[in-house]
Formats: C-alpha cells, sequence, structure tokens
C-alpha cells in the first residue's frame, strides 16, 4: 500500500482530470468534484508528507527499471513539502474559481485543464529523472497556455502571445542542455548524473551546460534580465488564474534550480558569483518595478519578481543557514502569493476595477474583509512574528555571515521596497476616501452574490491566511523542516543513496 | 558526418533566434520550429551517430559484440517531437485568433497591457 505511495498524488490528480472531462458540460459537477478532490489531495499529500517525514527519501522505479535505467521518481523532504503546499494552493484556488469564474469560461473545460496543471506540478516535484522533468514542465507550459487564453480576451491573447513565446524559448534551452548533459555523460538519471557530472575533467564544459540549465530555468522562474513576460501576462487572466500561476509557476521554475545545483553541478566559485549578481538584480529591478505601476495585479506580478530574488540568493550564498532561508521563504512564498492574487480578485469583484487610483474607502464599506487582507499583507512584508519575517532573518544572518554587503543591502533594500508598496496599496485602496466609481452594468458585483459563492470566496483566503500565521506563530516547526531539506540537499548523498541502492531491495 | 550536422545545428539555431526577433507573428511561429528542430538534431548528434549498428544482441552471445547505436537519444528526440508538435499547433491557433482579435501582426502593436488601468 506504502510502496506506491510516492506516485499517488499524481495517480489522483490524473483521475481527477479524467473525471472532470467526462462530466465536461456538468459545470455543477465540475464544481464539486474539484472541491472533493482538492480535500482528498490534501489528505493524500499530507500522509506522503508524514511518511517521509518519519521514513526518510522513498523512491518508485516504474516499470521495475532498476535505477539509472528506468524513470525514477523521488520524493525526499523537498518534494514532499512541495506537493503539499501544490495541495494546499491548489484546494483553495478551487474554490476561489468556482465561484470567482464565470460559467462561460468554465464551459471550456477549465477545471479539467486546472487539475492537469496540478499533475504537471506534482510530477516535476516527484520525478528523479532530468528528461522526465522537461516532459513535466512541458505538460505544465501547455495547461497554463489554455488557462492563460481561456475566455480569449483582447489583454489575454496579447498576454499569451508573449507569455507563450519566452516559455518555449524556456523549453528549447532546457532541452538544448538536456542534449548537451546526455552528450557529456551519457546519462539522464539525476542521482547518477550527479556521480557521473562530478568526475568530467572538462569544467569549462560543465559550465556551459549549467549556465544553459540557468538560463532555461532562470526563464520560467523570472529572474532578473529574463523576468519581462511574467508583469505582462500575469494580470490578463482571471484572478483565479493568475493566484496559481503566482502561487506555483515560478516556483517550479525555483525548485529546478534548488535541485539541479545542488545535486548535478555543485557550484563553483564562477557559478556562485553568476547567481549571486542575477539575485541581487532581480532583488533592486521586481522592488523598483513594483513601486511604479498602477494596476494592483500588476504590483503583484512584479513583487513575485522580486521575492524570487531572495530565494535565488539563498542558493548563491550557497551554505546551510541561507538554504534553509531560501527553502522556508518558498513555504511562505507559495502561500502568499497565491492569496494577494485571490485578494485582487475579490477587491476587483467587490469594486469593479484593479486600479489603485481608482480604488479606496474599502476599509469603510467593509472592515472585516480589510481586517482580513490586512493580516495577508502584514504577512508579506514580514512583520514579526508573521510569516515573512523569519525566512529574512536565515537570509541575512548567512549573508552576514558570508560578509556578502551586496546580498545583506540587496535584502534590506528589496524589504523596504516590498513594506513601501503595502503603505501605499493600504493607504490608496482602504483608507482613502471612496472614489466614485461609474457603475458596471452585467458585473457580478461581490454584494450581488450569493451567500453560498461569496463563502467560496472568501473561504480559500481566510484558509490560506490562516496557513500564513500558522507559519508565522509555528515558525520552529517550518524551520525544522526546511533545515532538514537544507541538510538533504547540501548532503546530496542520502538522495543518491535512495535511489541507487534501492536495486538490491528489487532482486 | 558530424562536421555537416553541426554546422546544420548551428545554422538552425542562428536561424531560429534570427526569426524570433523578427516583429511579424508568423515568423516567430517559424522561428520557434527552427529552434525546436534544431534542438532535437543537437540531442541526435550528442549521442553520438553509430552506423548500421542497431542495439540487438546476437542469439549466440550475452553482450554486445561492437559498439551500437545507443536507443536512448532517439527515445527522447520522439518525445520532444511528439511534445513540440502539439504547443507548435496550439500556438498557431493561438496567433490566429490573436490576429483576429488584435488586428495586426506586429508585435511592436501588441502594447494594450502595457496602457496604465
Amino acid at each position: 500500500m506504502t510502496q506506491q505511495l510516492v506516485i499517488y498524488p499524481l495517480l489522483l490528480q490524473l483521475f481527477l482530470s479524467i473525471l472532470l472531462m467526462f462530466s465536461w458540460k456538468k459545470i455543477s459537477w465540475q464544481r464539486v468534484i474539484s472541491i472533493v478532490g482538492g480535500f482528498i489531495n490534501i489528505g493524500v499529500s499530507l500522509w506522503l508528507f508524514s511518511y517521509i517525514w518519519e521514513n526518510g527519501t522513498q523512491t518508485v522505479q516504474s516499470g521495475n527499471w532498476p535505477a539509472p535505467f528506468g524513470i525514477t521518481f523521488v520524493a525526499d523532504t523537498f518534494s514532499a513539502t512541495l506537493v503539499l503546499l501544490t495541495a494546499i494552493s491548489g484546494l483553495a484556488v478551487s474554490s476561489f474559481s468556482s465561484a470567482s469564474i464565470v460559467v462561460a469560461r468554465l464551459k471550456f473545460g477549465y477545471f479539467p485543464i486546472f487539475h492537469f496543471l496540478l499533475l504537471g506540478l506534482n510530477g516535476a516535484f516527484l520525478t528523479g529523472d532530468i528528461f522526465n522533468l522537461y516532459v513535466w514542465f512541458e505538460i505544465i507550459l501547455i495547461s497554463s497556455f489554455v488557462l492563460i487564453t481561456l475566455g480569449g480576451e483582447k489583454a489575454q491573447l496579447e498576454g499569451a502571445v508573449k507569455y507563450f513565446t519566452l516559455n518555449i524559448l524556456g523549453s528549447t534551452i532546457f532541452l538544448t542542455a538536456i542534449a548537451v548533459l546526455y552528450g557529456l555523460t551519457g546519462s539522464l538519471n539525476m542521482a547518477d548524473l550527479s556521480l557521473k557530472v562530478a568526475l568530467i575533467e572538462n569544467r569549462g564544459l560543465v559550465d556551459i551546460t549549467a549556465v544553459l540549465f540557468l538560463i532555461g530555468f532562470g526563464i520560467k522562474a523570472a529572474v532578473f534580465p529574463l523576468y519581462f513576460w511574467l508583469p505582462d501576462s500575469y494580470h490578463t487572466p482571471p484572478s483565479a488564474v493568475s493566484a496559481i500561476f503566482g502561487g506555483l509557476l515560478t516556483k517550479v521554475g525555483v525548485y529546478a534550480m534548488l535541485r539541479v545545483f545542488t545535486l548535478i553541478f555543485v557550484p563553483d566559485e564562477f557559478l556562485i558569483n553568476t547567481i549571486l549578481i542575477i539575485a541581487f538584480l532581480t532583488l533592486i529591478s521586481g522592488g523598483l518595478g513594483a513601486l511604479v505601476q498602477n494596476n494592483l495585479r500588476k504590483v503583484f506580478s512584479y513583487l513575485i519578481i522580486c521575492h524570487i530574488g531572495y530565494m535565488i540568493a539563498g542558493l548563491g550564498l550557497y551554505t546551510e543557514v541561507a538554504i534553509a532561508g531560501a527553502i522556508f521563504y518558498l513555504i511562505h512564498d507559495i502561500v502568499i502569493k497565491t492569496n494577494l492574487f485571490m485578494i485582487s480578485g475579490l477587491i476587483y469583484r467587490i469594486k469593479g476595477t484593479n486600479s489603485i487610483r481608482s480604488l479606496g474607502g474599502l476599509y469603510a464599506d467593509s472592515p472585516k474583509i480589510s481586517f482580513l487582507i490586512a493580516i495577508a499583507l502584514f504577512s508579506l512584508v514580514g512583520i514579526p512574528p508573521l510569516s515573512g519575517f523569519w525566512p529574512k532573518l536565515s537570509l541575512l544572518s548567512a549573508s552576514f555571515s558570508a560578509e556578502n554587503w551586496w546580498i545583506v543591502s540587496a535584502i534590506l533594500f528589496a524589504s523596504f521596497i516590498t513594506l513601501i508598496i503595502i503603505a501605499k496599496i493600504w493607504a490608496n485602496v482602504f483608507w482613502k476616501d471612496k472614489v466614485e466609481l461609474p457603475k458596471r452594468l452585467n458585473f457580478r458585483y461581490f454584494h450581488k452574490l450569493t451567500t453560498v459563492k461569496r463563502s467560496q470566496m472568501i473561504g480559500p483566503i481566510v484558509f490560506l491566511t490562516l496557513v500564513s500565521l500558522y507559519i508565522g506563530f509555528g515558525a520552529e516547526q517550518i524551520q525544522q523542516v526546511s533545515s532538514r531539506v537544507a541538510d538533504e540537499l547540501m548532503n546530496n548523498q542520502q538522495y543518491i543513496d535512495a535511489v541507487l541502492n534501492n536495486n538490491q531491495n528489487l532482486n | 558526418m558530424e562536421v555537416v550536422l553541426a554546422i546544420i545545428i548551428g545554422v538552425l539555431y542562428a536561424a531560429g533566434i534570427y526569426m524570433i526577433l523578427r516583429r511579424s507573428l508568423v515568423k516567430l511561429i517559424l522561428g520557434i520550429i527552427i529552434l525546436g528542430n534544431g534542438a532535437n538534431l543537437l540531442i541526435f548528434l550528442l549521442g553520438r551517430i553509430t552506423k548500421g549498428s542497431p542495439p540487438i544482441i546476437p542469439e549466440d552471445s550475452n553482450v554486445f559484440l561492437s559498439a551500437y547505436a545507443d536507443p536512448v537519444p532517439q527515445a527522447l528526440i520522439l518525445t520532444a517531437i511528439v511534445i513540440s508538435f502539439g504547443l507548435q499547433s496550439f500556438a498557431i491557433i493561438l496567433i490566429k485568433r490573436a490576429y483576429k482579435v488584435v488586428k495586426t501582426d506586429d508585435l511592436d502593436e501588441m502594447n494594450e497591457i502595457d496602457q496604465d488601468s
């Protein structure tokens, strides 16, 4: 029963998508299946996580081909944590989208595609084979193309063209990198690659391959010179779609970077410097970009870029404390970014616009919702003891002990910029006097929705805010998880042993 | 053979990148297709080209007797071709829709999303 536990999250999502496709025309069924499936998914992911936590890294060799010949699925603490977070965000977004997305869009297969996206995310987190990772990336990509274009508005199509072009370019570069790596080593299994890459004498060639991977994943993760597709596309689809994109899609790139650069390419000085420079510029440029935007969702899009910088900085510093900080930030960021985009969707439903200049008086209108949003915003800034504070502390102390003052200043700068932006949003959207907005005909304002729909929109925001609060107040447990992940990443022998020594158990 | 393939791959990559940098949407798609083909050929080349010895062990032996063609790169290329085929057909539909809605195929004129709103 527990032998194949690693692939249960995959099978569940696949099963859900197929089930949803069979009820193509029955939207109310789809809503129920998606939400119930989300709960089951959380259960399965929790089971996987607790099993991994107690028993260590688990592997499944597909088709019983011993590693490194077949495709291996590996769940270490890192993968299990991310699968759990995917389940949490996935449930929140399925509930939110069933209330906030109009039926016309749901009719064109929104829910099946959404669950295919979750399938791709889980697959990318759980696979132990570099080419299989590419395939999961493509599954994520094709589902996200459909989600971003569903509805076919003018802005959506324009955003989709940019999103499409740069992401497919990133995939091609990733594929090129796999080709070169296969030419160098003749293997695709990540654990096996880790051993073989270490033996290659031509380090220049290894560095070039590593840089190709860095560019490929960098486009997905939206780091400094490669992020321009993100703010042009993330605000165009409905907010439920942006929520899952903002919460998880860029984080897959970060996951792949953390995995590849700790397991396969252990960074030398050249790579470390490159990664640190990228992190520095990402923190600065993302923050400055967010400062000048007026559309609420564009501000959040730039904040995604800015905060990716923290995780890249953690990778670049390359100590156990720094990696633990990056992992903690990743955990915090997935929850909070999903929440932020859902909040922007809620504000859009209440007021009918997302322009910061036209918004106002939200606090006077709905103080309870405003209080809820305030907790999420303060968690983002990282006011102690809320969740954004702890990982920054680890990252700062790691960069202090590395005496890297550039990164210290960039981290502090990005935190201050985030604070200024949140203060600006709070002052303009919540405290400013109400601006009279033109009433939009046929627009489903929040107060016109039924109570069920309203609770389906507020519920996920409350849920994710509670998770954020837990991350903040239960920081000790999250820190334990991140330290263990960092330990497993830095001492990659455990991972290699778990994958390659599994052969003996089979015989 | 290797040299010829290497030159072809280089030309395909260069042409693909050049086409992606053009403003027209149709040329953009062509660029993506050409670049994808270049990547597939690269996998083929880096998997070492072996002529006329399929990876089949003779009946009277337990091991390979001579150097054999590696089947893995071909499996990878097949997967990559299928994936890129799906993505490209999606892309062609996408630019057709985009052309109908935005009424231009010039990427520079697709700037509605940069408007302040």
